[in-house]
């Protein structure tokens, strides 16, 4: 069961240079109850994506094509004042680096009346007794309220931001690398946190993060995202354990595993292409080592191989074949570079 | 290439294994301003807590732990920014803390730094060409004509091609992994034997970092040139390094060969970080781990181990005496009081 | 190495350091961006050239008392051949405005190149260093921001004798304080970023490493403070030349302005006499924030509308 789909979802950025094409047909869904992974390295566009279904991008930015489809309204499309009806209740947001983004002038009880009061039309009393709630909620001390955010760790800090996501109850949450300036043990602690969440609540989420062995312990669902692009879509175990797109593969390879280190690990060289003008075919190609020439004038578009494993690659099919060929440096070798 | 400095290292061909560095009860305590109504003689930030190790020539150490563990201050100290508050540390059997001079600028020589963010490693207001110029400028290495020379041939060895087209490139037109290349070409135009990476890559995308960090591995292991990473990351350190030293609170928790630390740790601290260490494996079966999150802060006379208030095993005798770094295997040593009655 | 390939890219001549040319690149850029900094430019080419050309373009000699035949031509009104007037002693108001602006724009870009440069200087090796070279350094810029900066103007110059140079010393001696401070706290932050700290482990001593890593990093900001103390030393001097107390050898706005004051001439309604010089001063000052706030947008990116 679908709870939020976005269809063929384009955004774009105004530039000085003209438009970045930072989400370019994105089509998704997040389905009840489950921990959605999104992943993908810097300005692949999953941040934008994130703020795009809650609608707070930036001024320069704005949807220009798609649909957005929560609850059976087409968010892309709702006029401001309905929007901010969805979010908060419906719809949370626990930003990039929101350990920072805490008002440093106001304790953290202040910050909590203001949502929960504010926005969510409670008394001061209610508001109260759904601080302390929350504070249990996420494992976060009741005494920390009365604390100012430069007072706290960024830990407490990181809960107390997903704590106030939560605040109004919200179906879905969307988790901008929620982990990722945080030491490894408080990591654990809160990915643990947020599994539990899950299921206590009954709430999906979205985490989003460039480091897959964080979606890799926490994530039911996986999505991939290249250029602006979902590349491919799955399991997390089956997407590890039989990736069909190449940059899956070269995801994997480049990453260091604590338990395997005999292994080389194999960059994937060269960069991502200009968002301002990305190239006709497959916007991966340059840097693929299985690029054929169908590849670099028409793009693939992300299909369905089997029930709910979707990828967007030409050779898809070939994948078993090129997965073996991945794993060995000389495999990984791009003809062009 | 004649290297200026009478009393450094012993020559990188000699052969011997002998230690490079050797620290020896390193402290590095950080004065903190006195409380509002007074409070006592002044309170200080144990930074550094009386480390001692010996890193042998040709070696590569890794030195990880969580934020506040002192690495990062460590890392200073061995590179003479900062001056220990008690204890030595000798580079070649010279006591940093007593060169001066034209020694000093001898020593800046052998022993080079790369830092963590490469966006801000290279003074936005040169070209690449004009940074790389710069440690030969300073030590005066070269001739003017031949300059550009050793410029260029740094860009090739760090596979930035065509190297002539990023000479007049300014840093921010280079992406994170070009400018941690750029970086480790700069520490090399010296021909150091001695390289210090703070979190070469932590700042840098995923698909890059394995690139920079095979670069590193081929470069120092062709010079022979004693390494020390700096890392948050275990499974970097493993991939690097062949020694790894754990640090906790500004001491050392456990020192030993990388692959025997991280698949047999003995101290209760190292079990911890790889229990809690993530692994891009959905199969892996995530461990539960009982501990807090919560870190001390290092205020004030260290009592007992720094380690008691979140150890499994904590006994009596940790909270009254600092454990003393003992072996609990062959070149293996933990800080611990459960290894000290079977050493 | 290099003989035997065949090499596309010609030889390239040795790398430089490249502030004057991204300097240059910002700052047609930034006019590009901001209406506003471009009249200020034009304002400043405007006056410049004015004053350059000063002899050639005002028709009289501003101290020449003009007479026509046995008549003085004395607060004549504006009409050919006076464009402005005269003034009561019969001198010739469009031709003191003309010279005017020679004093100002003197006394405008010394004072404020010594402003920045003191500034800087002090700003930089208190950021560096701190401890108590910042202490004393900043207690001296503390000093300076007690004293009243007209009051002791007109104290030095009335030891000192009325000169246009004194009035610049004066201010060199009082107004780098702004300039400091926003400089150190500059490189306060510089100082922690992660080329400096390579700098200093590749070996660079602290004078380089001010001079040649820190210094290009804060001239921005430096020259930003400078174009500011341009305005305030423009107005300086036509507050001091006003009071009486300026050059008397050099015909300024302010001294225009002290004259017409002293000869009633705003009682006799003689708005050709005043009002011109108020204006050019005005204009002079305007164009100089108009210029820095175009700077402001280099140096804070952020505020740039998208």
């Amino acid at each position: 069961m679908a709870l939020l789909a976005v269809e063929d979802l384009r955004v774009e950025y105004r530039t000085s240079r003209g438009a970045a094409h930072a989400v370019d047909g994105v089509t998704l869904e997040v389905r009840e109850g489950e921990v959605l992974g999104l992943v993908g390295e810097s300005g692949c566009g999953k941040t934008t994506l994130g703020r795009a279904i809650i609608r707070v991008l930036p001024r320069n930015a704005g949807i220009v094509a798609g649909r957005i489809i929560f609850d059976g309204a087409d968010l892309a499309a709702l006029p401001e004042p309905e929007m901010a009806r969805y979010r908060w209740r419906e719809i949370a947001m626990v930003p990039q680096a929101a350990m920072d983004s805490l008002d440093p002038v106001y304790r953290l009880g202040d910050q909590f009346n203001e949502v929960l009061m504010i926005t969510g039309g409670q008394s001061r009393a209610a508001a109260q007794a759904r601080a302390l709630e929350l504070c249990d909620l996420v494992g976060l001390d009741r005494r920390r309220l009365a604390a100012y955010p430069h007072e706290l760790s960024g830990g407490m800090r990181q809960r107390a931001a997903i704590a106030l996501a939560l605040a109004l109850r919200p179906r879905l949450v969307l988790a901008d690398e929620p982990v990722t300036a945080l030491d490894v043990v408080v990591q654990h602690h809160i990915l643990r946190k947020l599994r539990q969440l899950r299921a206590e609540l009954s709430l999906s989420v979205v985490l989003i993060t460039h480091d897959i062995s964080v979606i890799a312990q926490t994530c039911d669902r996986m999505a991939v995202m290249y250029a602006g692009k979902i590349v491919e879509v799955g399991p997390t175990v089956d997407v590890f354990a039989r990736p069909r797109h190449p940059y899956m593969m070269g995801l994997q390879n480049s990453f260091p595993n604590l338990l395997r280190p005999q292994e080389t690990l194999i960059p994937i060289e060269g960069a991502p292409p200009d968002l301002l003008a990305p190239p006709p075919g497959c916007r991966f190609a340059p840097r693929c080592p299985f690029a054929v020439d169908r590849c670099v004038t028409d793009a693939p578009p992300l299909r369905e191989l089997e029930r709910g494993r979707w990828a967007a690659c030409h050779r898809a099919e070939e994948a078993g074949e090129l997965r073996v060929q991945a794993q060995e440096a000389q495999g990984w070798r791009v003809p062009a570079l | 290439m004649a290297r200026p400095g009478p009393v450094m290292a012993p020559a990188r061909t000699a052969g011997g294994d002998g230690p490079l560095v050797v620290a020896d009860g390193v402290q590095k305590y950080f004065p903190l301003r006195r409380g509002l109504f007074g409070g006592g003689a002044g309170d200080y930030l144990r930074g550094v807590d009386g480390v001692s190790f010996v890193i042998p020539q040709g070696s590569s150490l890794g030195i990880a732990g969580e934020s506040g563990c002192g690495k990062t201050t460590l890392a200073r100290l061995l590179l003479r920014l900062l001056s220990p508050t008690a204890g030595r540390i000798r580079f070649g059997g010279t006591d940093l803390s007593t060169i001066d001079g034209s020694a000093l600028l001898a020593f800046r020589r052998q022993a080079q730094l790369m830092v963590q963010n490469p966006y801000e490693a290279i003074n936005p207001r040169f070209t690449i060409g004009r940074a790389l110029m710069e440690p030969l400028i300073i030590h005066k290495i070269g001739a003017r004509e031949d300059r550009l020379d050793r410029v260029i041939a740094s860009l090739t060895q760090v596979n930035l091609h065509p190297a002539e087209a990023f000479l007049e490139k300014f840093p921010h037109q280079l992406s994170g992994g070009q400018l941690q290349r750029v970086g480790l070409a700069r520490a090399l135009m010296v021909d150091p034997i001695f390289l210090v990476a703070d979190e070469p890559v932590s700042m840098l995308d995923v698909s890059v970092r394995a690139g920079v960090l095979n670069l590193m591995k081929a470069t120092t292991r062709s010079r022979r040139l004693t390494t020390v990473y700096i890392s948050h990351d275990l499974s970097l350190v493993r991939y690097v390094c062949d020694t790894t030293m754990i640090m906790y609170l500004g001491t050392v928790a456990e020192i030993g060969p990388t692959d025997v630390v991280l698949t047999h740790p003995k101290h209760p601290y190292t079990q911890l970080l790889l229990a809690a260490a993530p692994v891009p494996d959905p199969t892996y079966p995530v461990p539960e781990i009982a501990a807090t999150e919560q870190v001390p802060t290092p205020i004030g006379p260290a009592q007992g181990c720094p380690f008691k208030d979140r150890c499994p095993h904590v006994m009596p005798v940790c909270h009254t005496t600092t454990p003393p770094l003992v072996f609990v295997g062959p070149r293996h040593q933990a800080a611990c009081h459960l290894y000290e009655a079977t050493h | 190495m290099r003989n035997g390939s065949v090499q596309a890219l010609p030889r390239p001549r040795t790398p430089g350091v490249g502030i004057f040319g991204r300097a240059w690149e910002s700052f047609w850029g930034i006019l590009h961006h901001d209406r506003f900094a471009l009249v200020g430019i034009c304002i400043y080419v405007l006056f410049i050239l004015v004053a350059v050309a000063a002899p050639a373009i005002a028709p009289y000699d501003p101290q020449q008392t003009i007479t026509k035949g046995d008549d003085l031509m004395a607060n004549q009104p504006p009409g050919p051949p006076f464009l402005l007037g005269t003034t009561n002693v019969g001198r010739d108001i469009f031709s003191q405005l003309v010279h005017g602006a020679r004093p100002a724009l003197t006394v405008g870009f010394t004072a404020a190149f010594f402003v920045a440069l003191i500034g800087t200087i002090v700003g930089i090796v208190a950021g560096f260093y701190g401890g108590w070279v910042d202490a004393v350094l900043m207690r001296l810029a503390d000093v300076a921001f007690g004293i009243p900066f007209l009051p002791l103007v007109i104290v030095l110059v009335a030891f000192l004798g009325p000169s246009l140079w004194n009035i610049v010393l004066t201010m060199a001696l009082l107004l780098w304080k702004d300039t400091a401070r926003v400089v150190r706290a500059q490189v306060l932050s510089i100082r922690e970023r992660g080329f400096v700290e390579s700098a200093r482990v590749l070996g660079a001593s602290p004078l380089r490493l001010m001079l040649v890593h820190i210094a290009p990093n804060v001239l921005p900001l430096a020259l930003l403070y400078g174009s500011l103390a341009i305005g305030w030393a423009i107005l300086t001097e036509a507050a001091v030349s006003f009071l009486g107390f300026g050059d008397p050898t050099r015909i300024s706005w302010g001294f225009m302005l002290n004259d017409a004051y002293i000869s009633q001439a705003l009682s006799s309604g003689q708005f050709n006499w005043f009002v011109p010089p108020g204006i050019c001063i005005m204009l002079v000052v305007m164009a100089g924030y108009f210029i820095s706030r175009g700077y402001e947008e280099l140096l804070f990116p952020r505020l740039r509308r998208q």
